[in-house]
């Protein structure tokens, strides 16, 4: 498989004096949508919040729709524990994310914005508001007939999947909606909507900035340029870095691990687990195992009884609730683990709540309770014997 | 259109048809528990899921559009296995004790689990007890945390339909319930008791407080003089629990089997329905007087119907200020029990403390009604408990009588005749219909210009809807009339009534008379009516309603010889002071939180 070794990169939070996020507006509306469609799909850029859509179709779905209003809106609901990248971004750059939604809503025709910021952010909000009325003030001086506003959030992890976060910004309930239709189809207020992550709207800006050919450049075939991570756990080095995709595993623990890693949670709660015995063939990457990001080290002094423990206590309250397979299913696999840990089922308990988590992911509403599994598959399958003993 | 395969059989459907309605047509059934044809789509259930070639996930039929050249399959192994999984998931969370349940034997849950037959329950068991899972302050609603599976069934129906939104999805994941507001007891919130959840809940989670028990123990009692009324809407839908078709009438047999059970006297609430077309067609006349010739800006317009009690409470809670536009006539059901141990209790010699009067209707906000404070204008309980058409089935099959087989009996007299103007009370437009029947002719001394009396336009099922009769050649002592244009609507379902209750708050409307039923299609679609409901079978029963006027030799109101009877004999005349005294009422600001 396609490799490449690790390399810091420094696109997201660089800043380019000669080209400043409101003069990559500028030069890009001077573009047709069609080109920036064109150069989005060619570099091969695929959403950071996840799902791994790849940006230049999303982009042109919601242009090809028909309606008398499209929105834009910035993911900045950043829930999945140990991440922490976009409250780096929108603390230090928030200007390359007001450019890539504007440049989104070139694209797409669309005349308002929103960034949906996670609850937990709020002290953020005043200087991030001054920052958006500076950067609105711009576009109006340049005649450029788009407007963000901000939203806070009401601090529930299911918000920041993409159809709750609408839910949630018409003012209801934060309850992921029925698919079909999608964003770009019907979202916020049931108009064509594109919602991007944070990080996926820079790398949009420095797409137009730089062309597609320098990001293209990095990355493997599958996983194009390269990607904020936010590493956590047991770690000397803690903190916020930027990598080019594509990556073996080995090669991040090397650089980051603390010379005992036993396992690494990649992606999250939601992610896998990887052991160490598969470090060395684990590529990090659309292609291997995608990440939003997040990538928790765990030394030889954990328990990954706990730690899956504490992931379903996680999913069991952070479960919107509303679909049987995920408000029943969490909580089940919750009390079966601890059933059998204190034996009053047999370990073979274990095969049939993995069994569960199969229907979970293919029968759950959202995606939230559609990847339960990850990380209860994962770690049982692995570390049978700290769950069982 | 759009051609799919469904379990390898192909077909073509209109573009924006669920595969659950597809698959339907080609008579494959697929299990659902969230889905409900009057209500919006939710897909959070999943027992509905099928398998889509091609797709990653599977697809909840109920949620997902056909698309062209898709492969579904509605009983694969993986469908099977999630669809297991998902009513396991459900009943290790259920208070199961189907035995105990008011809704045993008419339960969605319990259907599908006796058809899947799991013996094997792996699941550990999350059922929760203590004190706020039993909310039994209601004296209609009675509301059962334990075995609720979370549809929102109720949550849509409180919102959508009614408009009402007294009950509400609240927390999250494990913590996630359907609660009233801060989740006070449901008598002290905004509910309307309308029961309208009740018909959509698929559990035993929602069910009217029932008073089967009570009403057999008075029949028991030999001191107790027991008289039954019976609401113009059961009588079109009772047979729906005890094997009949859907849209007949059972009028007859039910008097028959009220008179096997024990009751001393069968009558009916149809004949109230008569004398409330009196009292009111002469309240509406007496207001329309005061306002065009008297210039009396103290008198409301548009009158409004206040023979539904949920709609009166809707009123008293939502729109406090258009309370005096309600007319101050109590429903029929009411006026039942007030004459009942009154005037009737006199006539045939019984001690009115002796009388019981259990009423039978297709509500269950009529239970909450009997026990306002309003109603004992006889000195007494007017009317003593109310029944749903449910209930009575029940009681009929406790009571060993083969329905189906029994020979159609006649009501007692007197309070037992009626016309076919009170029968239509009982849909939609009928309360209208049969006043303007009435009025028209007190006016005009001729019949409503209708073709068999039949007043189209205020038929049907459209939430509102609007008629206007132009008034001609008058009699003298209602001149003022000659020539006006009469303009009323008609509204069903409490979020139609909403919707035209803002129009008139804003002062925007010209109405003179306006007819709200709480429950959509009037009665016949009441929160005490059996169970399933939907717009085909309130239709189907809007026809049976319909028919029984047509069959009807009088259908007037104001021909009903018992009601001249009562007039001449006790009331002297419709707003006379007897009919003050035991008749009308008044009504009270409620909160909204
Ligand atoms: C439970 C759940 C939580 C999510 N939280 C976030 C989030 O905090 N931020 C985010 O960008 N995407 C989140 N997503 C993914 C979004 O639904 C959506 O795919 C994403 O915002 C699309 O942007 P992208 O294409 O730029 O990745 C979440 C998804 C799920 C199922
Ligand atoms: S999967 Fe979980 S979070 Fe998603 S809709 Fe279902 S209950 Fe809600
Ligand atoms: S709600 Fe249904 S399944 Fe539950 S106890 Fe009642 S009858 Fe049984
Ligand atoms: S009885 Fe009517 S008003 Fe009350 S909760 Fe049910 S639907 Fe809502
Ligand atoms: S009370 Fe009934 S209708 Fe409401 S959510 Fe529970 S089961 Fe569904
Ligand atoms: S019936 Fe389709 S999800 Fe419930």
């Amino acid at each position: 498989m396609e490799q490449k070794p690790l390399k810091k990169i420094d696109i997201i939070f660089g800043w380019d004096d000669n080209c400043t996020p409101i003069q990559v507006v500028e030069k890009s509306v001077k573009k047709t949508p069609e080109s920036i469609i064109l150069d989005m799909i060619d570099s091969g850029l695929k959403g950071r919040g996840g799902a791994g859509f790849p940006t230049g179709l999303k982009w042109k779905f919601a242009r090809n729709e028909e309606a008398d209003a499209k929105y834009v809106v910035c993911n900045a609901d950043e829930g999945e524990p140990g991440t922490f990248k976009d409250r780096e971004i929108l603390d230090r750059v928030p200007e390359k994310i007001f450019a890539g939604m504007t440049i989104c809503a070139f694209v797409v025709g669309a005349l308002e914005g929103y960034i949906y910021v996670r609850g937990e952010y709020n002290f953020m909000l005043k200087t991030l508001q001054q920052k958006i009325d500076i950067f609105n003030q711009q576009l109006h001086d340049l005649k450029i007939d788009f407007h963000i506003y901000l939203r806070s959030g009401s601090g529930a992890y299911v918000c920041g999947e993409e159809s709750a976060l609408f839910e949630s910004m018409e003012g209801k309930r934060g309850e992921p909606r029925n698919k079909p239709p999608y964003p770009t189809v019907s979202g916020y207020n049931g108009k064509p909507t594109v919602i991007n992550n944070v990080e996926t709207l820079v790398y949009t800006s420095e797409i137009c900035r730089m062309g597609p050919e320098q990001f293209k450049a990095l990355g493997t075939h599958d996983s194009r340029g390269s990607k904020v991570f936010s590493v956590s756990g047991d770690t000397p080095i803690a903190g916020i870095y930027e990598l080019e995709l594509g990556m073996p595993l080995k090669d991040f623990v090397d650089e980051f691990g603390d010379g005992d890693t036993k396992a690494i949670q990649v992606g999250g709660a939601s992610g896998h687990c990887v052991p160490r015995k598969k470090f060395n063939d684990t590529i990090i990457g659309f292609e291997g195992i995608p990440t939003g990001g997040s990538m928790m080290i765990f030394n030889s002094s954990r328990s990954m009884y706990n730690v899956l423990h504490d992931y379903l206590e996680f999913f069991t309250e952070e479960s919107c609730g509303q679909c049987t397979p995920c408000r029943i299913g969490c909580q089940q696999l919750l009390k079966g683990i601890e059933a059998v840990k204190k034996g009053e089922r047999p370990p073979t308990y274990l095969n049939d709540l993995k069994r569960l988590t199969a229907t979970m992911k293919i029968a759950a509403k959202c995606g939230l309770g559609q990847s339960v599994a990850n990380p209860f598959t994962s770690i049982v399958d692995n570390f049978r014997e700290e769950i069982i003993y | 259109m759009v051609n799919l395969k469904i379990n390898n059989t192909p077909i073509q459907v209109e573009e924006g048809t669920t595969i659950l309605d597809a698959a339907k047509r080609l008579n494959f059934r697929i299990p659902t528990l969230c889905n409900h044809p009057d209500l919006s789509v939710a897909g959070n259930c999943r027992v509905c899921v099928v398998e889509v070639k091609g797709a990653r996930l599977l697809a909840a039929s109920c949620a997902t559009p056909v698309s062209e050249g898709m492969e579904v399959n509605t009983n694969s192994e993986k469908v099977r296995i999630a669809r297991k999984h998902v009513l396991e998931l459900l009943l290790s969370e259920h208070n199961a004790d189907c035995t105990k349940c008011f809704k045993n034997g008419h339960c969605e849950l319990q259907e599908l689990a006796s058809e899947y037959r799991y013996g094997d329950h792996i699941f550990i068991d999350l059922v929760k007890s203590g004190d706020k899972v039993l909310d039994i302050s209601s004296p209609s609603i009675t509301k059962d945390a334990s075995k609720c599976i979370r549809c929102q069934r109720c949550v849509r129906t409180c919102t959508e339909l009614q408009a009402v939104s007294a009950l509400a999805v609240v927390h999250k994941g494990d913590h996630q319930t359907i609660s009233t507001f801060l989740g006070k007891p449901l008598n002290d919130v905004v509910c309307t008791n309308c029961g309208q959840c009740i018909n959509r809940c698929p559990t035993g989670a929602l069910y009217e407080r029932n008073y089967i028990e009570d009403v057999w123990h008075a029949i028991y009692d030999p001191n107790k003089f027991v008289v039954v009324e019976t609401a113009p809407a059961t009588r079109v839908a009772l047979g729906e629990d005890l094997g009949i078709e859907t849209g007949q009438r059972v009028t007859g047999k039910m008097v028959s089997a009220l008179r096997k059970m024990g009751f001393n006297k069968v009558l009916d609430t149809d004949f109230t329905a008569d004398l409330t077309i009196l009292e009111e067609g002469t309240e509406l006349l007496t207001r329309l007087k005061k306002a065009l010739v008297d210039k009396d800006e103290t008198v409301k317009l548009p009158m409004m119907t206040s023979c539904s009690p949920g709609w009166v409470k809707f009123q008293e809670h939502i729109f406090p200020e258009l309370l005096d536009n309600l007319s101050t006539c109590k429903s029929p059901q009411q006026m039942f029990g007030a004459l009942a141990k009154t005037y009737y209790a006199d006539k045939i010699n019984i001690k009115a403390e002796n009388m019981v009067v259990v009423s039978i209707m297709p509500c269950t906000a009529k239970k909450f009604e009997c026990n306002r404070s309003e109603m004992r204008d006889s000195g007494f309980k007017d009317v003593d408990y109310v029944l749903t058409t449910r209930e009575l089935a029940m009681m009929i099959k406790q009571a060993g009588i083969e329905f189906d087989k029994l020979e159609d009996e006649s009501y007692d007299n007197i309070l037992g005749e009626s016309t076919g103007a009170a029968v239509i009370f009982g849909t939609t437009g009928g309360v209208m219909e049969a006043a303007l029947r009435t009025a028209y002719e007190i006016i005009t001394g001729s019949e409503v210009p209708f073709t068999n009396l039949n007043i189209k336009p205020v038929r049907g099922m459209e939430g509102v809807k609007e008629a206007s009769i132009k008034i001609k050649n008058t009699k003298p002592e209602w001149s003022f009339l000659e020539g006006v244009e009469l303009n009323v609507a008609v509204a069903h379902g409490l979020a139609n009534a909403k919707q035209l209750m803002e129009t008139v708050s804003s002062g925007k409307s010209n109405y003179h008379f306006i007819e709200v039923m709480g429950c959509p299609g009037g009665c016949i679609g009441g929160g005490g009516q059996p169970i399933p409901t939907s717009a085909e079978i309130r239709k189907r029963r809007a026809d049976a309603i319909y028919a029984e006027d047509m069959g009807k030799t009088i259908r007037k109101s104001h021909e009903n010889p018992e009601v001249v009877e009562v007039y001449k004999e006790y009331l002297t005349q419709p707003l006379g002071h007897k009919s003050h005294e035991l008749l009308h009422t008044h009504y009270k600001v409620r909160k909204r939180y």
